[in-house]
């Protein structure tokens, strides 16, 4: 059976297409109406702090996260190939980095909460 | 005599000006770059979150300075635009089979619409918006 690192990779990126698709867009509509000064009583402090604070909430938060930050350092890999940046170890490197730092302080950050 | 082979010289930079095809397949591509970014900005939310409640409304201050507001706006139509894609695909990326038939295309793409539809208002619900 061959074997290829490639389903460690792409799990979490379909994975994570799936969840940009389904929960980016209303929670960029929500910190969006925050930026328009409507902020939605789920931001306060102490409602948002409760939620973070929850063993589902701190699932969720962390899987929405660091799902989105695979999936698209991922596609920015593919992007930067598409737009002429050919130098791909270096780009994968770098961004896949950048998507693993990420995950681990949004995980340091919510066991603080 | 020998025969060459075909190479057609592609241009690296700037090959997808030649087909409209091209050019919505990097529309899509270059949305990673807004939620890439926007990833950056919830897990500074985070940061500020767990540092207290005067980190916390120093956060939401900062999100509704102008540059903030039109990178959202940005991002909030490159979210939409992933998302629209990502459902049209989804008919040809797994097409379901009963019997001898296969399900329409477009029942698989709107029931994801309609689940999208479902889950981002119950947010909204939860969030208190509405």
């Amino acid at each position: 059976m061959a074997k290829s690192h490639k389903p460690v990779v792409w799990f979490p990126f379909a994975a994570g297409g799936t969840v940009i698709a389904f929960c980016i867009p209303v929670i960029v509509l929500l910190t969006f109406l925050a930026a328009l000064g409507h902020v939605p009583a789920g931001l306060s402090y102490e409602k948002l702090h409760a939620f973070a604070a929850s063993g589902i909430g701190k699932l969720v938060l962390f899987g929405v996260i660091a799902l989105s930050a695979w999936s698209s350092a991922h596609r920015l890999r593919c992007t930067c190939y598409d737009f002429g940046l050919r130098a791909d170890t270096l780009v994968a490197t770098v961004l896949y980095v950048a998507a693993i730092v990420g995950s681990i302080a949004a995980a340091l950050f919510l066991l603080r909460i | 005599m020998s025969r060459r082979p075909l190479i057609r010289e592609v241009p690296p930079t700037s090959w997808y000006f030649r087909q409209p095809r091209y050019l919505r397949y990097m529309s899509r591509e270059i949305t990673s770059i807004f939620i890439g970014a926007y990833c950056v900005l919830l897990v500074v939310g985070l940061q500020r979150l767990a540092a207290g409640p005067a980190a916390w409304e120093g956060f939401l201050a900062a999100l509704k300075s102008p540059a903030s507001i039109v990178f959202q706006f940005l991002c909030l139509v490159a979210a939409v635009y992933h998302a629209a894609t990502w459902f049209n695909a989804t008919q040809k990326a797994m097409p379901i089979q009963i019997g001898e038939d296969f399900v329409p295309g477009n029942l698989i793409s709107g029931a994801h619409y309609a689940a999208w539809a479902v889950l981002s208002f119950g947010v909204l619900f939860l969030a208190g918006v509405f």
